[in-house]
């Protein structure tokens, strides 16, 4: 109780403070009926007219759940209208790009730490290369990709692969030298081969750092999918839900493709820690 | 094939050169850890310029590193008027004004332990999503032009600035902070001589995560709509006319422009906390 009672009341001035913009933001509309028919507004007037509008500069919460629950529970899953269908088209080209950059992060990262010319080489621009903005390349790989006859979920996942790689190799180099001294002294002493230090000391101890880079991979997979249906025109996904909504005006529908996507985010999220607590437990990591 | 079997011969090469260079004591000195990266950047753009010449690989599905150098050269004036209505215009205002933001909410929430307590998840559980998906509906409210850019940059830093700043307030030790106390120091000598100082290390790492997210939120801000400059706008336009090495000159200029702005914020977090632990060797 100690811990969700202020955080329910964070949440309650939230929504409060978003009523009292959808009503300020609306207003206008609203002013504008009532001088073409030539009537004054009392307030109770423009807080009902404010709150219910089709297409609203601010839509009101209960307008974005009612949305929600709709394009989510209302419609088959196969309907171009269902979230569901769009939410798993971006869901899929999620997973396959965070298996593909993690993948392809830990190879480099185990690379990286038997090699040291490739230590010196690779990881200075692989620490530089998370400056760069690497979504500003998304259109140019879905077009280019597309010009060779590769389509729909494959570029995504590229983009995604991209984003989800880095934190992951930054992260497992880390865990794969967390180990200390000591404990390498003692295979050392034992004898012990460097696939025999990598598969019982280094891959254990590198777990904890594993996940937290995993966290991190699979929200920033979300963002590169989602960005990665922008420039193939409003397909379908949660991306093309933003970009048509944005087209033809409809608030309702780029609100509710926004909490889609964030509760996409919250789950992948927690599924990737509930798999980390698992393990760890099971590792006899947990504190 | 000359140029396939010239790319390969010089990867080999650069690779022996770095293996070697890598068992020296050169690798030591501060000359050693720039040689080492460059020879392998080096080598990266010598192979794709050896592999896209030697297998005749179309312009509009890669050009070589030489035809992007001499496009960067030949475009200047266009690519520095995209560069100051993206970078300067919607990333650095952005920047300002959603760290600004964040770091005052922080202060201000900094003597509620109730409002600590309930926004801290919020906003961590907020930093997690993808805020980016914001970028449509802001573009409608704020208009074409670089103002949309900069408010979803603000939106974008605003969260894990806070974040940051609000665990970094948290890091004095409590026998810090009793010395204060016997000192007999207000709460605002407190915070500006003990507490924020502390806070540094945490508000830069805040700060150097928001770097790279103002300039892809200005940039993706860019593709729900934009006026005819910008580099989003310049990356989608010359897309759809396969002007590929157009592209990649703006990826350059983006990508220069994120590591110049991650070094300086990282140089001044260097001089402002020279003294912790991780800055000195």
């Amino acid at each position: 109780m100690n811990r969700f009672l202020p955080i329910l009341t964070v949440l309650l001035v939230i929504v409060a403070l978003w009523y009292a913009g959808a009503v300020k933001l609306n207003a206008a509309w609203v002013y504008d009926q009532a001088a073409r028919d030539g009537g004054a507004v009392s307030f109770g007037q423009l807080v009902s007219g404010t709150l219910n509008q089709d297409r609203p500069v601010l839509p009101t919460p209960h307008q974005v759940v009612t949305e929600l629950v709709k394009s989510t529970f209302g419609m088959a899953i196969t309907s171009k209208k269902s979230l569901v269908y769009h939410g798993w088209v971006t869901i899929s080209a999620t997973l396959l790009g965070f298996v593909i950059g993690t993948t392809a992060g830990v190879l480099l990262a185990v690379g990286i730490i038997h090699n040291k010319a490739m230590d010196l080489s690779v990881m200075p621009w692989a620490i530089a290369s998370q400056t760069i903005p690497i979504l500003a390349i998304a259109p140019m790989i879905i077009v280019v990709l597309n010009s060779m006859g590769i389509q729909g979920l494959v570029p995504k996942a590229i983009i995604s692969a991209f984003l989800s790689f880095f934190p992951v190799l930054v992260g497992m180099v880390k865990g794969l030298r967390s180990p200390d001294q000591m404990q390498l002294d003692l295979l050392s002493t034992y004898n012990a081969s460097r696939s025999a230090v990598f598969w019982k000391l280094r891959l254990p101890s590198s777990m904890p750092y594993l996940f937290t880079s995993l966290k991190v991979g699979i929200a920033a997979s979300l963002v590169g999918a989602i960005v990665g249906e922008l420039p193939t025109g409003a397909v379908a996904g949660l991306g093309a839900r933003l970009l048509s909504g944005s087209y033809y005006g409809q608030t309702v529908q780029i609100w509710a493709a926004l909490f889609a996507a964030a509760l996409v985010a919250a789950v992948l999220v927690a599924v990737v820690g509930a798999i980390e607590r698992r393990t760890l437990k099971r590792m006899g990591m947990v504190r | 094939m000359t140029w396939v079997i010239f790319a390969l011969l010089f990867w080999l090469a650069a690779w022996a050169v770095n293996v070697r260079l890598s068992h020296t004591a050169l690798v030591k000195s501060k000359l050693g850890k720039l040689v080492v990266p460059a020879i392998f950047g080096i080598t990266l753009l010598v192979v794709w310029e050896g592999l896209v010449r030697g297998l005749n690989v179309p312009g509009v599905i890669l050009p070589p590193p030489s035809a992007i150098g001499a496009r960067i050269v030949q475009e200047l004036p266009t690519l520095w008027a995209d560069f100051r209505q993206t970078f300067v215009k919607g990333a650095l205002s952005g920047y300002v004004m959603g760290c600004g933001a964040a770091f005052l909410t922080a202060i201000a929430i900094d003597r509620s332990p109730f409002l600590q307590r309930g926004l801290l998840p919020v906003g961590n559980f907020v930093a997690a999503l993808p805020i980016v998906g914001i970028a449509p509906i802001l573009v409608m409210w704020f208009g074409f032009d670089w103002q949309s850019k900069a408010a979803v940059v603000v939106v974008m830093v605003f969260f894990p600035v806070l974040v940051n700043t609000v665990s970094g307030l948290a890091a004095s030790d409590q026998m810090q902070r009793d010395l204060m106390a016997t000192y007999s120091a207000s709460y605002w000598q407190t915070l500006l001589k003990l507490r924020l100082p502390a806070a540094m290390p945490f508000i830069f790492n805040g700060l150097k995560i928001a770097t790279t997210l103002a300039l892809i939120g200005a940039i993706v801000a860019e593709f729900f709509g934009s006026p005819i400059v910008g580099m989003g706008f310049r990356i989608t336009a010359e897309v759809g006319r396969l002007g590929l090495d157009m592209v990649w000159s703006e990826i350059a200029v983006a990508a220069l422009a994120g590591s110049a702005f991650y070094g300086v914020v990282a140089l001044i977090e260097k001089r402002m906390t020279f003294w912790h632990p991780s800055q000195r060797n």
